[in-house]
């Protein structure tokens, strides 16, 4: 029954991170960058829910709507005032300037709500308790939203024109525009998703910690980017199943190793799989071509 | 019979090294034009600029009488200009379907249909294998759909960079029956060619280049028979 609710605990802290690596794995994939500001992306969600539930008494899920809308926005304006400009550095540029725009997100938060922690009351509140276990409503929805949002996303990439369009700039950018695809608009466009799913996640990751501070993105993102890495970065399903994995795997190290080790167990298992498998879990080795 | 494509003056430089100089020439409708000349001498270059992926300094680039020299590569294929890349760069993660679609991007409605069948009438093999990865096509049915990809655009120019590279002689010859079937059913080409022999056999007109200039032009027939491009292109 423990071990139970350990696992529950960690698939649905696993959800969050899944959700997270969905946005790092699908920039990645489309831009070939490394989006480190993603988890500060996240804090701004929590922030804006936050303001907008707290000073604006607005309830919830116009509140999630608020966040998600005010991330898509900076999403697509970071995209395009930072790495834009850099479509053609070499990838070091994009990679400093990623670290950039996190610090700046992370101190203009600072500046504009302070850096002391502030109170997050969970959106929805109350357990399910079944027998002796008791799974919180949180718990239930992340994991929820994490299957809805796969399934979306596989069917929007799969099926729909500007999903293909994706694919399509994500393996040859160049032949892409010769099909008469606007390759800048489809990278905004893969930026809008990722920083819309890092409201979402935002929301879910504070109302786990009750608690939001101007770096409470960081560490996740960190994480969740490992989750990306774990699961085969570029891949859909991998940061799925690579989220889902690593929040199980540090919900079980704190429960049954170390609470204080439980992080250093995780990257340790990313280390192991880096060095086992270097395209991670689902990810496809693409030697380079001759 | 327009001028449905008019190259005047271009310049295109790689950082320092000029790779094409000044060149000028043109296409008419319902024509197939080829560009020959060795490795290096920028005829890919040329296609490139001309889709908009690389800019030229000077000059203009006129298509169905519009300057296209400044316009991104995407709006340059909604006017009507398709180029099949050199190397084909079909997308090898996405089913033969999927590229298909991806060439129809530009278009809409039942159109798409319409074409689609067009190009699967013109490829059999292509329909036979819809539903599979491209990646696991042979080098010929990749060269086949990356022509059906582009004609799946309907274009008013196809532009074929290289069609018969790295496909062996009977595969080749295959390439060059569906340029002659597409020059039969009106579609105006601009063909890229190292194998000058191939190119000239279906060219209405050929233009010779060396090291970013033009060195010669004239009909496929006439070049074909001239000595300094028997010497450095027909061995013999």
């Amino acid at each position: 029954m423990e071990f139970l609710s350990y696992l529950i605990s960690g698939v649905s802290l696993g959800s969050v991170y899944a959700i997270i690596a969905l946005g790092y794995t699908m920039v990645y994939g489309i831009a070939k960058m490394l989006n480190f500001a993603h988890g500060d992306v996240i804090m701004v969600g929590g922030y804006i829910s936050l303001l907008a539930m707290t000073s604006l008494g607005l309830p919830w899920p116009v509140a999630v709507i608020l966040a998600m809308v005010v991330c898509t926005v900076l999403g697509v304006v970071i995209e395009g005032l930072a790495y834009r400009p850099l479509r053609a550095a070499p990838s070091l540029a994009v990679l400093i300037t990623a670290i950039g725009v996190s610090y700046f997100l992370q101190n203009a938060a600072q500046l504009l709500w302070g850096a002391s922690p502030r109170a997050y009351t969970p959106i929805v509140s109350g357990a399910l308790s079944v027998g002796r276990l008791s799974i919180s409503y949180v718990s239930l929805m992340t994991i929820a939203v994490c299957i809805i949002v796969m399934i979306a996303l596989t069917v929007f990439t799969g099926k729909s024109k500007m999903g293909k369009a994706m694919r399509a700039c994500s393996e040859d950018k160049g032949a892409a525009q010769l099909m008469g695809i606007n390759v800048n608009r489809t990278i905004s466009l893969t930026f809008a998703i990722g920083s819309a799913l890092a409201a979402v996640a935002g929301v879910l990751l504070c109302s786990f910690n009750t608690s939001l501070m101007p770096t409470t993105g960081s560490m996740p993102g960190i994480k969740a980017f490992t989750a990306a890495v774990f699961g085969g970065i570029g891949s859909i399903p991998g940061a799925f199943l690579g989220g889902i994995l690593l929040g199980v795997i540090e919900a079980m190290a704190k429960a049954y190793i170390s609470t204080q080790l439980a992080n250093s167990i995780v990257f340790a298992v990313l280390i192991i799989m880096l060095l086992v498998r270097p395209a991670g879990l689902l990810g496809k080795f693409v030697p380079e071509k001759v | 019979m327009g001028e449905i494509l008019k190259v005047d003056n271009i310049n295109v430089y790689y950082g320092a090294i000029h790779a094409i100089k000044g060149i000028s020439f043109h296409v008419n409708e319902g024509e197939v034009v080829t560009l020959i000349g060795a490795n290096g001498a920028g005829k890919s270059t040329t296609l490139q600029t001309i889709s908009g992926l690389l800019r030229s300094r000077t000059g203009s680039i006129e298509f169905c009488g519009e300057n296209i020299s400044k316009l991104p590569p995407h709006k340059i294929v909604e006017r009507g200009l398709a180029q099949v890349p050199e190397g084909r760069r079909i997308f090898l993660q996405m089913t033969v379907q999927e590229n298909l679609d991806m060439g129809a991007y530009t278009q809409s409605g039942g159109s798409v249909e319409a074409e689609l069948e067009k190009v699967f009438a013109q490829f059999p093999r292509l329909k036979e294998r819809r539903k599979q990865v491209a990646g696991t096509l042979s080098g010929g049915e990749q060269q086949m759909l990356a022509m059906g990809r582009a004609l799946m655009s309907r274009p008013k120019l196809l532009m074929l960079d290289e069609p018969s590279m790295g496909l062996a002689p009977i595969l080749v010859e295959q390439i060059f029956e569906i340029i002659q079937r597409l020059h039969e059913s009106g579609t105006t080409i601009l063909l890229v060619e190292q194998n000058a022999q191939m190119a000239l056999s279906v060219a209405d007109r050929a233009y010779v280049m060396e090291t970013g200039t033009i060195s010669l032009s004239g009909t496929g027939k006439e070049l074909a028979e001239s000595d300094s491009v028997r010497r450095a292109y027909l061995g013999g």
